[in-house]
């Protein structure tokens, strides 16, 4: 069994009777990163309140590790590490109390060097006996995610992590990131940063509209609907496209100094050596070319575009 | 609910602990507030208005006001104890983590109720000594006086539990402990015996809960009880059974806590 989370058939219709979650099917295998994308509203959160037991799901079941969320409840939510997306601490608490109470209510064994290294680790310690409220939003963050470290998760959500983080903390939430995986740690984050995913992630799902539409390998995702563009710099602006490249779908800058050729990997369009030639043979001379390979977020923006 | 995995006893000391760490970072309002009331409501009723009325079954008047000024506070500082307890981390949001976390029903309510019955039975022993203060005490019935300590500070930290999970407000969360709580108990023989009420005033207070709580309590210090013992034992045991009840629904149906 190499899938650590395991999830079929998983719908949830809110008493309002809007349905959250249509039917969902997802595995997240042991060790890995996932990234689960998708604009506001899709059912990121809802999907990741079900596993851990904050929402009950209407119909379907989830296990992890083998154990069933409802029930093997115990089992089941002690693997588990969630740092929700908004910050919400009991503001009156110091950190380091507040930190304790987390591996306590979890179940786990005092250990005060434990939680220290988690607060060193996530440069809280020198604030370990400062209360919550008076934390910076980083600080709070922080302390965050110290909370659902503290009890030695096996599994770890991060809802929205970077959301209105700073740059340094976004860098060091990505290294601890890493750092749990080498640990053996299995990683789901949410994000609608597709940067962040593309950055992190070994495998993408995309939810829209409480179904997954999407899950696959990172790079896989960007071979197979990533594009390719190639801008070429001209010596001379043209007036138009000449019509002996009309079948290239090529666009002229309003300057008429630039060429764009946007190319899938896997169409059958002409390739790139024979639009050379062409080039060559129009008459049409270039000082310099690059090209780029798409990025997650174009890819995500035309995949959500195809959706109905 | 798996019964076979081991219960979480780990969980419930660490909610314990952070409610009565709670009580002694908020000390002023949690304990002297109370003490200064109830200080002054012997300086007025016991010593002032009391000094004018004569004894009750036997017993002087500051004397007599004792049980009842003591369950007035430990009725209002159970409910407002558990329900602030549950309230304030659905207010903030906190509340994710208890539901995530790998404990029983059980476990909570025996957490929250715990802590804040044990901070309630703690503030009537000082209000107790307190009184020992302005007026001469005599217990005839310890094991009783706490046995009623105990079991009306379960029942109305119960009370308030329940409260704070229906709660969606502030406004709410104080209603019921103002509109309801407070009433009944002025009205349920704090100050006076029932049996000084004009007929029919007797017969619609014995439909106030308080009322035997409070006899119950005032018979455990001077063996004079407006109704027998075993009712009021009987009453409070029946209050008690109905919010477990309650709290047995809540949490099978996820009432207002898991959506």
């Amino acid at each position: 069994m190499s899938s650590i989370i395991s999830i079929s058939g998983v719908t949830k219709t809110y008493a309002t009777g809007f349905k959250a979650l249509k039917e969902i099917n997802l595995d997240i295998e042991r060790g890995e990163i996932f990234a689960l994308l998708g604009p506001n509203g899709a059912g990121k959160t809802t999907l990741i309140s079900i596993v851990c037991g904050i929402v009950n799901r209407s119909s379907g079941t989830v296990t992890v590790n083998g154990h069933d969320i409802g029930r093997d409840y115990r089992a089941a939510r002690s693997l588990i590490g969630l740092v929700p997306q908004e910050l919400t601490i009991d503001a009156f608490e110091t950190v380091w109390a507040t930190v304790n109470y987390s591996r306590g209510l979890f179940g786990k064994a005092p250990n005060k060097e434990f939680v220290e290294k988690v607060l060193r680790d996530l440069s809280l310690w020198d604030k370990k006996d400062s209360k919550a409220i008076t934390l910076s939003g980083g600080m709070k963050r922080r302390l965050m995610i110290a909370k659902a470290l503290s009890h030695e998760p096996r599994v770890l959500f991060l809802d929205e992590p970077t959301a209105g983080v700073d740059v340094e903390l976004r860098q060091d939430m990505w290294a601890m990131v890493r750092r749990l995986r080498e640990e053996g740690v299995t990683i789901i984050l949410t994000t609608h940063y597709i940067e962040e995913a593309e950055a992190m992630a070994d495998r993408v799902g995309v939810i829209n509209k409480g179904e997954i539409i999407l899950v696959e390998g990172k790079a896989e995702l960007m071979r197979k609907l990533g594009r390719k563009q190639m801008n070429l710099e001209l010596r001379a602006p043209l007036a138009a496209v000449p019509d002996s490249l009309s079948h290239y779908s090529l666009e002229l800058s309003d300057d008429g100094n630039q060429l764009t050729y946007t190319y899938d990997n896997q169409s059958d369009r002409p390739g790139v050596a024979s639009l050379i030639r062409d080039l060559e043979a129009a008459g049409v001379q270039f000082r310099d070319l690059e090209t780029k390979n798409s990025s997650l977020e174009e890819i995500f923006v035309n995949l959500l575009r195809q959706e109905p | 609910m798996n019964l076979r995995a081991a219960p979480n006893f780990r969980a419930v000391w660490a909610i314990y602990r952070v409610e009565m760490a709670r009580a002694f970072r908020t000390v002023l309002q949690s304990i002297i507030s109370p003490v200064i009331s109830t200080s002054l409501y012997f300086v007025v009723f016991g010593s002032a208005i009391g000094s004018r009325i004569t004894e009750i079954d036997g017993i002087a008047y500051g004397a007599f006001i004792v049980p009842g000024l003591m369950m007035l506070s430990l009725l209002t500082q159970s409910i407002s104890n558990a329900s602030f307890a549950i309230y304030f981390p659905k207010f903030v949001g906190s509340i994710y983590e208890l539901l995530s976390a790998p404990v029983s029903y059980l476990e909570i309510i025996i957490a929250y109720v715990g802590g804040a019955a044990t901070k309630s039975v703690i503030l009537g022993l000082i209000i107790l000594a307190t009184a020992a203060l302005f007026v001469p005490l005599r217990i005839e019935h310890p094991f009783w006086m706490i046995a009623f300590l105990v079991l009306t500070a379960v029942t109305f930290s119960l009370f308030g539990f329940i409260i704070g999970i229906w709660a969606k407000t502030f406004e709410q969360l104080q209603l019921v402990p103002l509109l309801i709580v407070t009433p009944l108990t002025f009205l349920g023989g704090s100050f006076y015996s029932i049996h000084m009420l004009p007929g029919i005033w007797k017969t619609i207070t014995l439909f106030n809960p308080v009322v035997y709580l409070i006899s119950g309590f005032r018979w455990s210090f001077y063996g004079k009880a407006d109704v027998s013992v075993g009712v009021s034992l009987g009453m409070t045991l029946v209050f008690l059974a109905i919010c477990i009840a309650i709290v047995a629904w809540i949490f099978k149906t996820g009432y207002r806590l898991r959506n």
